[in-house]
């Protein structure tokens, strides 16, 4: 890769053909028509020269297509917005030493899949000591305590064991996307936090799971989100980063 | 009985499994499970009592939306309490009113009814009176499962595996032509994912339903429409084609009844599951679950036990003999309730991290084994999910590794693994996707098995011999601490669940002398009257 090179197009196999493979299903009997149809679709989607190179019948009223062709687009990095990572990657041993000295006591962290979601994969592999991507979990970090709350938890739940354990910092994760309820979810409990705790004692909110825009931090009211593939150092090195005084300059939102 | 003269093709002869070992694990699963029974019998619930109202035919809901069965069931209990059963109090009141069943609970709603636990012979008279109601009901399980019987006899039955399809909409008149749709692309098994937040309600919703949550809610006219949909699929076809739904959390008792009724044919009914995974109290779960398996059993429905999900929280290699374990504790708990071998559904998964070595030979291990331990169950095998990474062509052929181990080790049941796991709910394309994979892998190597012959000394049979010696220490563990201890300290897919905690607790009720329940009574005689 070329460090000045800032305008991409796809690459198949030579640099600058544009090349991309797409898959989709029309409700049209499959003839020729419907490969028009498909190829004409693919023209407007900006991929031409496009060719049909499979064309099936999924029973009489839809087929599925699977198209290549080269794209007329490029892009500029230059244009890409993304979350950098703000704060400095810690080892475990780290992340504890920071916390002693800067807090003096174990910072506390309250975890849950809210709502309806059922699907603890993701707030386990950042809570449960057998952690995500051969790294260990929060609950391995001597400094942090842990409150998993599990699936299916209330929001009401969340604000109140929250309070209970005096958190420092809540993490929400949300699996299921059916009609954006990882969305409302999220927007309904950092706004039950905001009610329930005055602002400066309310604890850093944090959510995550695959399908976040990591850029929607305000419009959903949370501190931070996290995407997929998030590991639990970068979680932990986080929260120290953003709760521990002295240890980098960047604040608790409020 | 398993007799040392296995055939050649017998897994417990490739993978020399010791007979004794696993005469072993099952009677260390019975000591572990026995105690649960016994007080699962020395209870009762509050959705145990509301199923024996809707097998009395107490149907409907008040303006607000919740069922007469629950409203009846409050009243009775705020009023008498419910160490007696509800019938007594309730068939009581029926004969001394001369009301009927519904107009006793709109009353009693109302409160222009009391009730009193009666004594003597009105005793006698009641409890007779709610016998010949509820006999109604259990007679008409009878006549659904002979019906079901009939049907198959018409159009024969597919050949194993079973091909086990979702249909996942929140909306019953959406999923009629996608079970549909699904079934004519070949499906054997039509599964309607329920709502993901009913599991915690206690209350079965009423009525068709058109908005759920990631799936549809389970109600008993939902049931009646896509079993009268599927019904004419079937007759199109020319094969039966099975009906799934979930009798699982709080109402369990009350959806196995409506199953038994509206002739679903399998059901998911786990004996832990609900208390692991969705946090409900160990007893109340485990009375329930004893009352649903018995209908069940009546019903002649298939259950779907849920170990894999075990192994999406815990490490499918280091909780392989949980699974293990988990089998052989549904096993006793099912046959305990009367369930027959053809209708145990027990389940595995496909979840061995791919990244490791010899992951399939693994994953072939663990199928044998199951296969091995439980030669006459269906055996539900399910897909990889939690290492199902958003990379469609990299899942797909996880999906085709996954058919071909169901294809090598014999599974009755498969849950068809689709690419976009993970990613969406499934495209149409992702279906006919899928039912290729299924197909291609069937065609091409589903008779494999006859060569398929792990050597006894190897790696496979020494990795199941592995396994049923790590479950059998682990049962030795359970039965030494008891099987609620062993909930309460997170032996099964690591979640801590202890006896005196969890949801629908304040729903469990201890049985007192002179406890009726007619239900469980002409289930347990094999009554029809």
């Amino acid at each position: 890769m070329s460090k000045s090179k800032t305008i991409v197009r796809p690459y198949g196999d030579t640099t600058g053909d544009g090349m991309v493979q797409m898959s989709f299903t029309l409700p049209l009997a499959h003839d020729k028509r419907a490969e028009g149809a498909a190829l004409l679709l693919a023209k407007q989607m900006g991929m031409d020269p496009a060719m049909v190179v499979h064309a099936k019948a999924m029973g009489p009223h839809f087929t599925f297509f699977v198209v290549y062709g080269s794209v007329q687009h490029f892009v500029d990095t230059r244009d890409v917005v993304v979350v950098e990572r703000d704060y400095a990657l810690l080892s475990p041993k780290e992340v504890n030493a920071a916390i002693k000295k800067g807090l003096r006591r174990p910072l506390v962290v309250v975890g849950a899949c809210i709502g309806t979601d059922a699907h603890t994969v993701g707030i386990d592999a950042i809570l449960n000591i057998k952690g995500f991507a051969g790294e260990k979990g929060l609950e391995y970090y001597s400094e942090i305590t842990v409150v998993n709350l599990g699936a299916q938890v209330s929001v009401p739940d969340l604000v109140e064991q929250a309070w209970h354990h005096k958190a420092d910092a809540v993490l929400v994760s949300q699996v299921v996307t059916q009609k954006d309820a990882h969305l409302h979810n999220t927007r309904e409990m950092s706004a039950a936090f905001r009610e329930a705790f005055p602002a400066a004692r309310r604890p850093l909110l944090v959510v995550g799971g695959p399908r976040f825009d990591e850029l929607m931090t305000t419009e959903l009211g949370v501190d931070r989100i996290f995407g997929k593939g998030t590991t639990p150092g970068e979680v932990a090195s986080y929260l120290v980063s953003a709760l521990v005084p002295s240890s980098s300059t960047r604040k608790k939102a409020s | 009985m398993s007799r040392t003269a296995y055939t050649g093709s017998d897994p417990r002869r490739m993978l020399d499994l010791d007979p004794v070992t696993i005469r072993k694990a099952r009677s260390l699963a019975r000591k572990a499970g026995a105690p649960v029974v016994s007080m699962a019998k020395r209870h009762t619930t509050v959705s145990v009592e509301r199923a024996v109202l809707r097998l009395a035919g107490l149907e409907g809901a008040d303006v607000e939306g919740i069922p007469w069965v629950n409203r009846l069931v409050d009243v009775v209990r705020d009023e008498v309490g419910l160490e007696h059963g509800v019938a007594l109090p309730v068939w009581d009141a029926i004969l001394r009113t001369g009301d009927d069943l519904t107009t006793v609970a709109q009353k009693a709603a109302a409160g222009s009814v009391t009730f009193r636990v009666p004594e003597g012979r009105d005793s006698v008279r009641a409890g007779k009176a709610a016998r010949a109601r509820v006999a109604q009901g259990i007679r008409r399980i009878d006549a659904s499962r002979r019906t079901r019987d009939n049907l198959i006899a018409k159009y024969g039955d597919p050949p194993a595996p079973w091909i086990y399809l979702i249909v996942a909409t929140g909306d019953i008149y959406e999923d009629i032509p996608q079970a549909q749709a699904a079934a004519r692309e070949g499906a054997d098994v039509i599964a309607v994912i329920r709502s993901t937040g009913q599991s915690l309600l206690d209350y079965v919703p009423e009525g068709p339903t058109r908005e759920g949550y990631a799936g549809t809610y389970a109600t008993q006219a939902n049931f009646a429409l896509m079993r009268a949909a599927l019904d004419e699929t079937s007759a199109e076809l020319g094969r039966y084609v099975r009906l799934t739904n979930y009798a699982s959390g709080l109402c369990m008792p009350e959806i196995a009844s409506l199953a038994g009724l509206e002739r679903l044919d399998m059901m998911l009914n786990d004996s832990m599951y609900g208390i692991l995974f969705r946090d409900i109290n160990p007893v109340r779960t485990f009375v329930d679950q004893r009352f649903s398996r018995q209908i069940h059993a009546r019903a002649g429905i298939i259950i779907n036990t849920g170990e894999d999900n075990y192994l999406t929280t815990a490490d499918a290699v280091d909780a392989a003999h949980t699974v293990t374990v988990s089998q052989l504790l549904n096993e006793y708990f099912a046959k305990e309730a009367g369930l027959e071998d053809w209708q145990l559904g027990l389940g595995h998964a496909f979840e061995i991290t791919p990244e490791i070595p010899d992951s399939f030979r693994l994953e072939l291990a663990h199928a044998m084994l199951a296969r091995a331990l439980f030669p006459d169950a269906p055996l539900k095998w399910m897909p990889p999910t939690k290492h199902m990474t958003g990379d469609v062509f990299r899942g797909y052929l996880l999906d085709g590794f996954f058919n071909l181990a169901g294809a090598l080790t014999g599974q009755g049941i498969l849950l068809v693994g689709m690419m976009t796991e993970a990613v969406v709910t499934p495209w149409i394309s992702d279906r006919d996707l899928a039912l290729q994979n299924v197909r291609y892998v069937f065609n091409a190597a589903g008779n494999l098995r006859e060569d398929f012959r792990p050597s006894p000394d190897g790696f496979i049979a020494q990795r199941a011999r592995q396994v049923l010696a790590e479950a059998v220490d682990l049962l030795d563990d359970i039965v030494d601490d008891t099987l609620l201890v062993a909930i309460a300290d997170g032996t099964f897919g690591l979640m801590k669940r202890p006896a005196d905690a969890g949801r629908g607790l304040e729903g469990v009720v201890r049985k007192t002398d002179g406890y009726l329940n007619p239900a469980t009574d002409l289930l347990e005689e094999g009554a029809t009257r």
